[in-house]
């Protein structure tokens, strides 16, 4: 044997990749000359492209890295299907939410070549979290991504309301994270271990002397600790603050790829190490998941303000998803990610609408100065028109595929009522989708916004537009990659 | 089998053409408006040209499903693209592929703003309705029936009167409301019979637990579309806000898919339910086709008095459907059919006032005999089609509900008679006050009597309602093998069940 062996350290190439990259980006943003404003503007645009450029490289050598589980580094890291889809869709979002923060950030006085850094640094803290294995390295992905998190709510430091977003999110977050860890030494108190591999084998060996209170206390606490990230009822309160509160790309950011992350870390949590107590987690996650939907429905009916107003959206959202981890079957999980991947694509569009609202050059978030955009801005009008009616589930959109994923899987393991509040629920959410709708073509044309042409807000709002259209069209390749990565998630 | 894939042709052809409008109408705003009118009556006019051939081609001695296609599309549930058509939705399909260019062409004037987004969803609108009368498949079925939310919401919400708002939402989410709970019992449907497939739904025989809740989340849905006492209330404002295009797909072909639902899914997949609930659907429909009626002789505003009638009518479809009785059925059918082009041709001839004078009030007309007696002639006959008179295509529907529901109970068809009588007593009514008595308006002095483009609207129509009056035949040989076979279906499956019609009753 010799003295050290070397880890396999192959699996983790993309974070080691992106870890790299960030120190080299970060020298080279510091280094730069940085004397006047328009220096500032250029390496923030230099880095920010770079940053785009180290997403996508990642993003293909996970791509290609892509094969059978594997675990590497004494059990913390794993990577398998369920790990690439998943990464893939975060690697994308943030990409995608660089380029579109931009022109927002010049316009703004914020263009400083630290945002797409601490994107990056966001990044790969979703990734730790994806790809963990253990609650120790599950917490080291959470925290480093919720830091970044934290300091990028409050970028637009010299507006209140933003570090109003980050001071809330710090706060709350932190007191999840306290829940999270505690849930944790719990689950190692009455386990002993924290690698999922034993944590599972424990309460499959305990589980034949009868249910063990405390680590189902632990299960609770980590369920609200991720509740919290997921912003799920009722650990959402956070969520409208800080969604209106924050700078619009970073809100586009937080309302995309943390959501995907924190989701594929519950499913990954819920079925991994607990995935024999199916039985005592359901119960918490169908009231959670009814919560989250019927809180998203109701309380977005009253919301004028567009960010606020997609915070609820997001609850409810997440309400959906749940279902499927309620589920607690493969199809639920697969579910899951097709959901993932149709809300991630909806939601770039979406607030790609919202950064191509300014009136005489300020950023207005009112629903209502939405008013007849269907006569002055024919293209961004369809495009909103579809995403809300694909958010409401109304078919052939994407967002109805997505929620039909999602219940028929419910519907299979007998959750009658969880599927009808569900559906019920979506009626009622419709009504402010739909209100979106109404605004821009029924009401008469008061002010007008601007006529902007971004060419990246542009470019996304055609391609999500388009894909939202065509999924139900050719389903077949986003159903097999998430069907694929269910399965393995299931076969650890 | 076929080679040209027909039914999807006929589908999506409405959906290519709306996409050549999206992307190809340019120019100025007169040019936009022109090309997109253009673009829109040509490709329904293809759509129809289209259509023909399944008139001609279809074969009257098969109960089978015809013009057959199936691709896979979610194969993991078994979800496939599966389309076909048998003597039941034939006829629907050739009523929209009919009316939808009517509909175009009475909008050539009516409508001046936006005329690009009004073809675009009227298009799409055709492409959906098509759809959902061709689909073989659950979900396929499910996302074209509420598909047709989308551009009905648009073309109320945009071009429909002052409350159209009101109208849009109410017509939304009350359909959207009972739809969904079809949604949640057909994912149900699934997992009991393993396949999405209607054709095979169809000899699945569900529990008789089940039943009874799948059948009340499809009435849920179908109640609303038809729409039957006392969800009735959102047709009479969407009919009145809507432009006159919109309340004639609305009554034309719109309230057909809640019919034709109950034919399609209540009656051959869930006949225990059926049986365990008909005396409620009797219920409902005789007190939609009196009170209705009623409400419809204090109505003072044309369109709504229309939809009134309307759902008068349809009372009389749901009642003819769950008799179970050829006649029952046939008649309803027919009776879907006729309120289609009658209904249809009514809306459109408020239409013609209603462009010349922008009043829907019927006390602001009055005497129009005198300076139109092409326009009262035509709406005479459209009158007495939609009262039932003999020769005309109401008659035949009407006297096959009738004929059904007397061998189920003589006292059901003397209470559904009645509506016949009070149908007679508001038209007749209307007619009196709208185009008879003095010209004394000093508005209507001037008005003028239809014009080339109005007769070419109405003149299908016209010929349409003749011919379902004095030769039925040629309409009810399509449905005979289809009506048998369903009737055979629902005993089969009582049977098997140890139940028999005769006993149900």
């Amino acid at each position: 044997m010799p003295m050290a062996q070397i880890p396999n350290w192959i699996p983790a190439t993309p974070e080691l990749f992106i870890t790299l990259m960030i120190m080299a980006l970060l020298m080279f943003g510091v280094f730069q000359k940085q004397s006047s404003a328009a220096d500032e503007i250029n390496t923030s645009r230099v880095v920010s492209y770079m940053s785009v450029a180290v997403l996508a490289l990642a993003l293909l050598i996970t791509v290609a890295f892509a094969g059978d589980r594997v675990v590497v580094f004494n059990n913390l890291f794993v990577t398998d299907s369920f790990a690439v889809f998943t990464k893939v869709l975060v690697l994308f979002a943030s990409a995608v939410t660089i380029l579109m923060a931009q022109g927002y950030l010049e316009r703004h006085k914020m263009a400083r070549f630290e945002y797409p850094i601490l994107i990056l640094f966001a990044t790969l803290g979703m990734m730790m979290m994806i790809s963990s294995n253990n609650l120790m390295s599950l917490y080291i992905g959470l925290e480093l991504q919720s830091l970044s998190l934290y300091v990028i709510a409050s970028f637009q430091s010299e507006d209140s309301r933003s570090a109003e977003a980050g001071l809330k999110y710090f706060v709350l977050g932190a007191l999840a994270s306290g829940m999270l860890l505690y849930g944790s030494s719990l689950v190692y108190g009455f386990t002993g271990s924290t690698d999922f591999f034993q944590i599972a084998a424990a309460i499959e060996l305990s589980s034949e002397h009868g249910l063990n209170i405390g680590i189902i206390f632990g299960i609770v606490f980590i369920l609200a600790g991720l509740a919290f990230k997921i912003s799920a009822v009722p650990f959402h309160m956070w969520t409208p603050d800080v969604y209106e509160g924050s700078p619009t790309p970073v809100t586009a950011f937080f309302a995309v790829a943390p959501k995907i992350a924190a989701l594929a870390l519950f499913m990954r949590v819920m079925v991994g190490p607990f995935g024999g107590l199916v039985a005592e987690w359901q119960q918490i996650v169908i009231f959670i998941s009814i919560a989250s939907m019927l809180l998203g429905a109701f309380a977005a009916l009253n919301q004028t303000n567009f960010k606020r107003l997609m915070a609820y959206s997001s609850i409810g959202h997440v309400g959906y998803a749940l279902i499927g981890i309620a589920a607690g079957s493969e199809a639920g999980i697969q579910g899951v990610l097709i959901y993932l991947v149709i809300y991630l694509v909806m939601n770039l569009g979406t607030f790609a609408c919202i950064l191509s609202m300014r009136r005489g050059n300020q950023m207005v978030e009112g629903i209502h100065d939405l008013a007849g955009l269907g006569k002055t801005h024919k293209p961004l009008a369809l495009a909103l028109t579809i995403f809300m009616f694909s958010m409401a589930g109304i078919p052939p959109l994407a967002g109805f595929i997505g929620k039909l994923y999602i219940f028929l899987p419910a519907i299979d393991s007998g959750l009658y009522t969880l599927a009808v509040i569900g559906v019920l629920a979506s009626v009622v959410s419709a009504v402010y989708y739909l209100r979106i709708v109404k605004i821009m073509y029924f009401d008469d044309v008061t002010e007008t916004l601007d006529q902007t042409s971004e060419k990246t807000i542009s470019w996304v709002l055609a391609l999500s537009s388009i894909f939202i259209v065509a999924l139900t069209f050719y389903p077949a390749p986003v159903m097999t990659n998430a069907a694929k990565a269910a399965s393995s998630l299931f076969a650890g | 089998m076929n080679e040209i894939p027909l039914l999807s042709l006929l589908t999506f052809l409405p959906l290519i053409g709306a996409g050549m409008i999206l992307f190809l109408a340019r120019g100025s705003e007169v040019d936009i408006a022109r090309n997109s009118r253009w673009g829109a009556i040509w490709t329904s006019g293809v759509t129809f040209v289209v259509s023909i051939p399944l008139w001609f081609k279809f074969d009257q001695t098969s109960a089978k499903f015809q013009f057959v296609e199936k691709l896979e599309w979610m194969p993991q549930f078994g979800i496939s693209y599966h389309m076909g058509v048998d003597g039941i939705s034939l006829l629907f399909v050739m009523l929209t592929t009919l009316l939808t260019p009517i509909c175009i062409l009475a909008s050539w004037d009516s409508i001046k703003d936006r005329v690009k987004e009004f073809m675009i969803s009227f298009l799409i609108l055709e492409t959906f309705m098509i759809g959902m009368f061709c689909a073989l498949d659950l979900f396929v079925f499910y996302i074209f029936f509420e598909a047709v939310l989308i551009p009905m919401f648009i073309i109320i919400g945009i071009w429909g009167g002052p409350r159209r708002v009101y109208a849009a939402f109410k017509l939304f989410l009350y359909t959207l409301l009972g739809s969904v709970l079809m949604l949640v019992a057909m994912m149900a449907m699934y997992f009991d019979a393993g396949t999405t497939d209607m054709v095979q739904l169809m000899d699945h025989s569900f529990p008789v637990s089940m039943q009874p809740w799948l059948w009340l989340a499809f009435f849920a849905s179908f109640a609303v579309k038809v729409p039957m006492w006392p969800v009735h209330t959102w047709l009479p404002d969407a009919h009145v806000e809507a432009p006159t295009a919109g309340s004639v797909i609305l009554a034309g072909v719109l309230l057909k898919f809640g019919g034709y639902g109950f034919l399609r899914f209540s009656l051959p997949m869930f006949p225990d339910a059926t049986i365990q609930f008909a005396t409620l659907i009797f219920t409902l429909s005789i007190i939609a086709v009196i009170y209705t009626s009623l409400v419809a002789l204090a109505q003072t505003d044309m369109k709504k008095l229309i939809a009134y009638s309307s759902i008068a009518h349809m009372g009389f479809v749901t009642a003819g459907t769950f008799t179970l009785t050829t006649q029952g059925i046939e008649g309803a059918i027919y009776q879907m059919l006729s309120h289609g082009v009658v209904s249809a041709a009514l809306f459109l001839i408020v239409g013609v006032v209603y462009d010349r004078i922008h009043s829907r009030e019927i006390s602001d007309y009055g005497g129009l005999v005198y300076r139109m007696p092409a326009y009262s002639l035509v709406f005479m006959l459209f009158m007495l089609a939609s009262v039932g008179l003999p020769g005309t295509g109401g008659f035949v529907g009407e006297i096959l509900v009738l004929v059904g529901l007397f061998q189920v109970n003589p006292w059901l068809a003397a209470f559904a008679a009645t509506g016949v009588i009070l149908s007679a007593a508001y038209m007749l009514f209307l007619y009196r006050r709208i185009i008879f008595g003095q010209l004394t308006k000093e508005n209507l002095m001037k008005i003028k009597d239809l014009n080339a483009r109005e007769w070419a609207i109405f003149a299908p129509l016209i010929v349409l309602t003749l011919w379902m009056g004095i030769y039925p035949s040629s309409f009810l040989d399509f449905m005979h093998v289809s009506v048998d076979n369903l009737i055979n279906q629902v005993e089969t499956a009582l049977a098997a069940h140890g139940q028999s019609l005769l006993a149900g009753r």
